[in-house]
């Protein structure tokens, strides 16, 4: 399966919410359907941290979503155990490319990624979720100071917690599970600090923040909070991070309805563990890499633009979840099926037929009604998370947070003044350019971390100058970033790390016949290439494990 | 120097690109005491310097012309060195070209002999020891010539802050203005530009729009042959400093003079100031098409690791591709064009562009300002491609 000769009819990308009910619904159909995901299990950004909590801690059943998760799970193992569903777990997909009328899945694996697997299939759904949104403040790179969704993996990983008195600070209703999460590991929460003032924007009288009550688990968390006396602060920020080696405090201050501080309101409050979370990044490289349209989401980030079932602009490739915005696990789920649906119609060209027969009149006008109440819960799920996304918003006055030494990218390590000089100085205006000036974003996170800020930062200097004030503040009416930066910042032709041996794979070079002209000419030498010749990944011919391939041999071994 | 800002000024010279060699042209013309507007569609260095590896070379040039001009920019390189400080990342690294086999090694040092006559600074080394000078490099290659002129700068830094002296000498730079048309009096002279940010009057403009310079051409009734020639390249996850010098292997100057338009691979390896490894380069023609070739960055790899086979265990963080100005006989257009007095070109320098930015920034200083040239020019005059398409 998924060589040229046999491809699969779908590959998934990722095995949350939207993957896998995607995946079920287009097998349940007879499609057969490859599942990739980078995770060991299954079950994407919340449910696969539940499920080791579930065998470390005892029973959360009583947690939203649990028992969908669990039915999912029992029809997912069926399809794998029925060779309905083939399961790649711990591996990467790094690149999705068209191939004719099929597409290349590329992707590694196993110790030290030293698998190389490549999929044909007629059509890819990009179900990769999305990452932690981060935004830079001084002290924020200390040790002790994470993302939320960091914090909840290092949990799961290590089975001990990165600290023992925790600030839960940034926006958003996903504060609340983090600090959920940190309190079930016996971690003493001292303040969740949420920038927003949901209170004040919708002059609602509850306790907590009004845009999570409708969240079916967030009366869950609040009582959690009250009886661990959590103190839930709003309209106030974590602005700056302190301590010698590691993180022994943090500064909150009030501030306005942009972030701007209100001068004299900071205080200390001690801590050894500090989570952000500005909200979630959609993955969208692959995408991007396929060709795939985007836009900006309600959130303010880059997502993959779809029709109603998941159709990207791209004829075959497939996006949701929260590669089309971030909207909760419900509604991740809800688009994994229709899109799984819009896979089996656009494949089978026309009715969706049952496994493998033949679909009757009844059973159409029956499906054609299942996916209208899909789509109207859509629309739904779609607004509401759009409200959310509206009252948690990322507002300019965060840049006047940063010193010109706090590090924008740390992994190129590029403090904000060297952002500034590039687009104040040097002639920069987009992120490309500050990309090329600066260097943020081209360290090994490619972006991830701080392509939200970078972006951020470009686009309140382009409104400034725009303004035509040569405005001195580093302020603007402009709280968005730009989809041309948010590209510049999310294309990554590379979707991670791959071992040179498995690019050095592609080269198909046959000896050349003739001679090359010029001083180069070496007609008498074995082509050094040639040797490194690694076995066919899966392209054409049937492998022996079809479709996988070890990193073939070095250079050594063949002895140039 | 009377600094301009507003639009419709009046200026010496107006510059028609931001990239590396628009801004060597905007750097010597405003140290002669020229103003100068520099314009640019996008901003600065987005262009192909915005995709290039910085190499300054001489050991991949032929003797001849571009070899002269590619001594003088070495030496004004070192000059702008000097002046702009560690901003610009100049290393003088030398460069090292190996050769796999016996007669690869013959035509390199052959080649080495040429360009010795030249001035060129050449050291062969033996086999065995290459690895004194590339400790890490593979036991396998017969042997090589060290070119200690060879450098390497950061062309976006370059180009960025050789504007940046521009400005301060009162140049001024204009980013998200595209020139749309070059103006021209009764008489053909030039008179100025007129850009998507309005007009601008200058009695010389310089054509510096690299690979676009053909359609810059154009505008002016003017025609130039040059045309996208793509290159990839891989960028590693920062390593250990294991590679000192650029290398690359003796194919690359026989693709670097070659025109074929399927791809041709050399492999050229180097270490930067951030730690990762650039591995290049492959030349194609195929327009102005950015997909990714994975069979074109598998060769170069597998190239790359030949020569540094513990580049297998590395790690690829991206990859990126760029389009050089190619002109058919793989030299420069620099020079007043006949057919339009007052236009000056300074393009299609294909994958030399950032090497050969200074002499040519000099020399169209020169002429803009009535001065003779450093170099003769004639061999990159705009109309030898009218002399040959009369040869046929
Ligand atoms: C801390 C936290 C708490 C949350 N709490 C709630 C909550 O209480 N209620 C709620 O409704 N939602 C909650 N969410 C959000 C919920 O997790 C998401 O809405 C949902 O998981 C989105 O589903 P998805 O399928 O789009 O993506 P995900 O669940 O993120 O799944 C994406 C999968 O793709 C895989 N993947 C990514 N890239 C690649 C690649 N290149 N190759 C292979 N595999 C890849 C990942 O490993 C992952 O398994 C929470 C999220 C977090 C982080
Ligand atoms: C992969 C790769 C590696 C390379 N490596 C090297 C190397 O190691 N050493 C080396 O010397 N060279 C190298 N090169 C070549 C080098 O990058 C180019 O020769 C050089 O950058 C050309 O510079 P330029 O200033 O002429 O053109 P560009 O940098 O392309 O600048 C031209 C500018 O003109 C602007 N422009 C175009 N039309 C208009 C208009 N109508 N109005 C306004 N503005 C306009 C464009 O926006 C652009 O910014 C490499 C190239 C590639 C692709």
């Amino acid at each position: 399966m998924a060589t040229a000769e046999h491809p699969v009819d779908l590959a998934v990308i990722g095995a949350g919410p939207a993957g896998l009910a995607a995946s079920i619904t287009a097998s349940e159909a007879g499609l057969s359907v490859l599942v990739l995901d980078m995770a060991e299990r299954i079950g994407g950004q919340y449910w696969r941290h539940q499920q080791d909590e579930t065998t470390e801690r005892g029973d959360r059943s009583h947690r939203h979503g649990w028992s969908t998760f669990v039915g999912l799970r029992t029809s997912f193992d069926a399809h794998v155990r029925a060779g309905r569903i083939a399961h790649r777990a711990s591996h990467t997909v790094w690149s999705v490319e068209r191939a004719g009328a099929l597409f290349r899945v590329h992707a590694i694996g196993g110790e030290r990624d030293r698998l190389r697997y490549l999929a044909h299939a007629r059509a890819v759904l990009v179900a990769t979720g999305a990452h932690d949104r981060q935004l830079p403040f001084p002290g924020w790179t200390l040790p002790g100071v994470m993302a939320g969704g960091g914090a909840q993996s290092l949990l799961k990983g290590s089975g001990v917690a990165p600290g023992r008195r925790a600030v839960v600070a940034g926006t958003g209703p996903f504060l609340l599970p983090v600090a959920d999460t940190l309190l079930m590991a016996g971690v003493n929460v001292v303040e969740v600090v949420e920038a927003n003032a949901p209170l004040r924007m919708l002059g609602a009288p509850a306790a907590i923040p009004a845009g999570l009550v409708k969240l079916p688990e967030a009366a869950g968390y609040a009582r959690r909070l009250r009886e661990h006396r959590v103190r839930v602060s709003t309209a106030q920020a974590v602005v700056a991070a302190s301590g010698q080696e590691r993180l022994s405090a943090v500064t909150v201050a009030r501030v306005d309805e942009r972030w701007r501080v209100v001068a004299g309101t900071e205080r200390e409050v001690r801590c050894d563990l500090l989570t952000v979370g500005f909200g979630f990044t959609p993955q969208v490289e692959l995408a991007l890499a396929a060709g795939c349209e985007t836009g900006i989401g309600s959130d303010g980030s880059l997502v993959v633009s779809t029709d109603s079932a998941g159709r990207t602009s791209v004829p075959g490739v497939y996006a949701a979840g929260e590669t089309t915005g971030v909207g909760g696990a419900d509604l991740a789920l809800l688009e994994g099926r229709l899109c799984g649906a819009a896979v089996i119609q656009d494949l089978r060209g026309g009715a969706a037929t049952g496994r493998g027969g033949r679909a009757g009149v009844g059973e159409r006008i029956e499906r054609r009604a299942r996916r209208r109440a899909l789509e109207a819960r859509r629309r739904s799920l779609l607004s509401f998370a759009a409200a959310v996304n509206g009252v948690f918003s990322i507002k300019p006055g965060w840049e006047e947070w940063l010193d010109p030494e706090t590090l924008i990218c740390r992994c190129e390590e590029v403090p904000y003044a060297r952002i500034r000089t590039a687009l104040d100085e040097l002639g920069a205006g987009d992120a490309r350019t500050v990309k090329l000036l600066a260097r943020p974003g081209m360290g090994l996170c490619q972006g991830r971390i701080c392509g939200a800020a970078v972006a951020r930062l470009v686009a309140s200097r382009r409104t400034a100058g725009e303004a035509g004030s040569g405005a001195s503040v580093g302020f603007s009416l402009a709280s968005g970033a730009a989809q041309e930066d948010l590209i510049a910042l999310s294309r990554r032709p590379l979707g991670s790390p791959v071992p040179l041996s498995h690019l050095a794979a592609f080269d198909t070079r046959i000896p050349p016949a003739a001679d090359p002209p010029g001083p180069g000419k070496a007609g008498d030498r074995p082509d050094p290439v040639k040797c490194g010749d690694p076995p066919d990944a899966g392209g054409a011919g049937d492998p022996p494990d079809p479709g996988e391939a070890d990193a073939g041999p070095t250079l050594g071994e063949c002895g140039v | 120097m009377q600094h301009y800002s507003r639009v419709g000024a009046a200026f010496d010279a107006i510059v028609i690109g931001a990239g590396v060699v628009g801004a060597c042209c905007a750097h010597y013309l405003s140290a002669a005491g020229a103003s100068v507007a520099v314009l640019d569609r996008g901003w600065v260095a987005g262009g192909t310097t915005g995709a290039g590896e910085g190499n300054i070379l001489v050991s991949d040039k032929q003797p001849g012309a571009e070899l002269e001009l590619a001594l003088l920019s070495n030496r004004l390189w070192r000059e702008l060195g000097s002046q702009l400080g560690e901003a610009i990342e100049l290393e003088l690294k030398g460069g090292l070209v190996v050769a796999a086999s016996a007669s690869a090694l013959e035509a390199l040092q052959s080649l080495a002999r040429a360009q010795r006559a030249c001035g060129v600074e050449t050291v062969p080394v033996a086999g065995p020891e290459l690895a004194e000078s590339e400790p890490h490099i593979s036991a396998r290659l017969c042997g090589g010539i060290l070119y200690p002129e060879d450098m390497q700068v950061q062309p976006m830094l370059a180009a960025a802050h050789l504007l940046a002296a521009a400005r301060r000498r009162g140049a001024e730079l204009r980013t998200g203005c595209e020139v749309t048309e070059i103006s021209r009096g009764s008489d053909g002279r030039v008179t100025g530009v007129r850009t998507s940010a309005g007009s601008f009057s200058a009695p010389v403009v310089v054509n510096a729009a690299g690979t676009w310079g053909g359609a810059v051409a154009a505008l002016a009734g003017s025609a130039l042959p040059i045309l996208p020639r793509r290159g990839f390249i891989v960028v590693t996850e920062p390593l250990e400093p294991l590679i000192r010098h650029k290398v690359y292997t003796a194919e690359y100057v026989a693709n670097v003079a070659s025109s074929d338009e399927g791809l041709e691979v050399s492999t050229v390896v180097e270490g930067t100031r951030a730690g990762t490894v650039l591995i290049g380069a492959t030349r194609e023609r195929v327009g102005f098409d950015r997909s990714v070739s994975w069979e074109a960055i598998g060769r170069i790899v597998a190239g790359a690791i030949t020569v540094f086979p513990f580049l297998a265990e590395a790690r690829a963080l991206r990859t990126y591709s760029g389009f050089r100005p190619y002109c058919p006989d793989h030299l420069p257009v620099i020079g007043p064009d006949p057919r339009v007095p007052g236009l000056i070109h300074a393009c299609g320098h294909e994958g030399a562009g950032i090497g050969l930015a200074a002499a040519s920034g000099l020399v169209v200083a020169q002429l803009a300002t009535g001065r003779p040239t450093e170099l003769p020019l004639h061999p990159f005059a705009v109309d030898r491609f009218d002399e040959m398409s009369v040869r046929g």
